[in-house]
């Protein structure tokens, strides 16, 4: 009897192997980046979580490696519950203002946009995240100076009430654009616009127009379907886009140094804590509040239905 | 009485004014009230865009579309009292199939219980009744269908339009659901307007039907007269798959020299049949065989009941028929 089937060489009896035994051709494939993923990432998370209920003697400076919750206690001073309260309220406006600003933009490219379109929006979107990020903080930080070109625009069009009317609203005012909240705020918006955008257009290029039609033909106006059908299914992409611009804010350390009255902010804090201070303790625990207030926030968010659509 | 539904000289181009692609062009069409209308021809014949005119997704380019003897050809959709079954369903995913189909009566304003109350009215009429809670998600292609029905029919609209509404369902259920949108249409008594490009669906459930082909309307008629006496050559073809025969075959049949169509289940053996062929093969249908021979040039299919004896592939047979099935046509 002849064999029908050629001889097998090293590489068939591997592709048979594979091909008989499928889960372990994943495992080979996934391991790797679950390692890197699990040691690297997770791994320097759980030290960092570790750290935080570490605390420092306050006499010799030395880290004293004895769990306690003293450190989270010391998040509760008052200079320290300012830090926290200022960087959630900025990372919450420069949300919602992302939000506002991305809709029409992404909704515009997801239902409008064909072909050279498309690519033109992409691009759009997506240049601004090729140069450097600092070069673009200090081109706005020029872009609001006192001597920048929005006074310049300003005076030329005698709307100088205008943004002595913005500069003057007390909290967020200041003595120019460049160092008040109202700058901070335009400068983190800019800088985290993309990726608000992009989430929220994948999202809405999921809602087949049928759907939209349907609610139409059921007797509900555009802003109805707006309301009880768009905002809906677009939310999972809100939600994935707001965890960036919520997070990138609250953990940023550039901006608050370079645009605004340099009050301080989680991020800084940090910076500060574990570089020249050297209180590693309260720098973890400052680091925790932006991972404890995600999982807050995905967790209500997930309550109210977010992701029913998904 | 007005009609439920007319077109008068009605077109929807597409594209640039100078090379216009013309998806309707010049329909008129009048759609009685209650009844089971069926818009039938192939993809692209402006089928699909006849519905979407009607339900406000279309504006036309010229001429007047009257709903009830009212001219919408300037309302938004949300402002027609029509309703339409989307071919995909268009169930909202994010809500419940209570929630879906309360929606039409919850963007009116209409109260939570009382929406509710009619949802479940509206349900219990497609079988749907223990159905509320559920995600669209968790439904059946054959319950979406049903669900997407009700969500319709709970705003009582006073036509409603069917886009393919059974396309995407197995065959079993499909037939399942022609009876029951039957049923359900004559004990509503609300007109239903279909699209479809399935003949069998469109001739066994239509009271009326339109054949369309390239934008304009070929035959409008019962189905009865459109398998029967199909006006063109496309009709003949499309509904029922008929056999078209040249005026040089239909005159040496014994008719004029003109186009003629010859059902293929009216055909039989005879050998003193005026029609002469080769046996090309043969095909198995269940209920019957079907033959396919050459004539003089020409394909010929005839469907012959199980049970008569068959012809081999390659033999010379001859085949008669009544002389009333040789339909002839205006075309020349």
């Amino acid at each position: 009897m002849t064999a029908i089937l050629p001889a097998k060489s090293l590489a068939d009896r591997l592709t048979t192997l594979f091909w008989r035994k499928p889960k372990l051709l994943l495992a080979l494939l996934i391991t790797p980046p679950l390692l890197w993923l699990g040691v690297i990432y997770l791994g320097s998370l759980a030290a960092l979580l570790l750290q935080s209920f570490y605390s420092i003697d306050e006499f010799s400076g030395m880290v004293v490696r004895e769990f306690t919750l003293k450190t989270y206690g010391e998040l509760l001073r008052p200079q320290n519950y300012d830090i926290i309260l200022r960087t959630l309220t900025m990372s919450a406006a420069v949300t919602i203002g992302s939000v506002i600003l991305a809709f029409p933009i992404a909704y515009y490219a997801a239902r409008y946009a064909r072909g050279r379109w498309k690519a033109v929006f992409y691009l759009g979107i997506m240049l601004p995240l090729w140069s450097s990020y600092l070069v673009k903080v200090y081109a706005w930080k020029l872009i609001l100076a006192k001597e920048g070109i929005i006074t310049w625009a300003a005076t030329k069009t005698h709307t100088n009430f205008l943004l002595d009317a913005a500069l003057a609203l007390p909290g967020i005012g200041g003595n120019s654009l460049s160092t008040s909240y109202i700058g901070m705020f335009l400068v983190f918006t800019y800088v985290w616009l993309p990726f608000m955008i992009l989430p929220m257009q994948a999202s809405l290029e999921r809602v087949p127009t049928s759907m939209l039609e349907a609610s139409q033909d059921l007797g509900a106006t555009r802003a109805q379907t707006f309301r009880t059908v768009i905002v809906p299914l677009a939310l999972p992409g809100i939600i994935a886009g707001s965890i960036f611009t919520f997070s990138l804010t609250m953990g940023d350390y550039i901006i608050p140094q370079i645009v605004g009255n340099s009050a301080n902010f989680i991020g800084m804090a940090v910076y500060q804590l574990q570089g020249t201070a050297g209180n590693t303790p309260l720098a973890a625990a400052f680091a925790v509040i932006p991972i404890v207030i995600m999982l807050i926030y995905l967790s209500l968010a997930k309550r109210a239905g977010a992701f029913d659509a998904l | 009485m007005p009609a439920a539904v007319e077109f008068r000289s009605v077109s929807r181009h597409f594209g640039p004014a100078s090379a216009p692609i013309k998806a309707v062009d010049g329909v008129d069409l009048t759609i009685a009230e209650g009844a089971f209308f069926a818009m039938l021809g192939p993809s692209g014949s402006g089928k699909t865009t006849c519905l979407r005119l009607i339900s406000g997704f279309e504006s036309p380019t010229a001429g007047e579309i009257c709903i009830f003897g009212e001219n919408v050809s300037n309302t938004p959709p949300h402002l027609r009292n029509v309703n339409t079954v989307f071919q995909d369903y268009a169930l909202f995913p994010h809500m419940n199939v209570r929630d879906n189909v309360a929606y039409g009566l919850m963007v009116k304003g209409m109260a939570k219980a009382q929406r509710y109350a009619k949802a479940e009215e509206m349900l219990a009429l497609v079988h749907l009744d223990a159905y509320g809670n559920r995600k669209p998600g968790q439904l059946s292609g054959g319950q979406r269908q049903r669900v997407a029905l009700a969500r319709a029919l709970v705003n009582e609209p006073k036509v409603l339009l069917l886009d393919e509404p059974l396309g995407a369902l197995d065959l079993k259920l499909r037939e399942a659901m022609q009876d029951e949108l039957k049923s359900l249409q004559q004990r509503l008594g609300i007109t239903f307007v279909f699209v479809t490009h399935d003949q069998h669906e469109a001739l066994s459930m239509a009271d009326s039907l339109a054949v369309f082909n390239d934008g304009k309307i070929a035959q409008i008629g019962t189905p009865a007269e459109i398998y029967a006496q199909p006006k063109t050559r496309f009709v003949a073809d499309f509904v029922g798959s008929s056999n078209v025969l040249p005026p040089m075959l239909t005159q040496s049949l014994g008719g004029p020299a003109k186009w003629s169509s010859l059902r293929p289940e009216t055909l039989h053996l005879d050998p003193t049949g005026a029609l002469q062929g080769i046996v090309t093969s043969l095909r198995y249908l269940g209920s019957g065989h079907r033959i396919a021979l050459t004539a003089q040039g020409q394909d010929i299919a005839a469907i012959l009941p199980t049970g008569t004896p068959l012809p081999e592939p390659g033999q010379e047979i001859r085949l008669g028929f009544t002389p009333d099935a040789l339909h002839i046509m205006d075309e020349a």
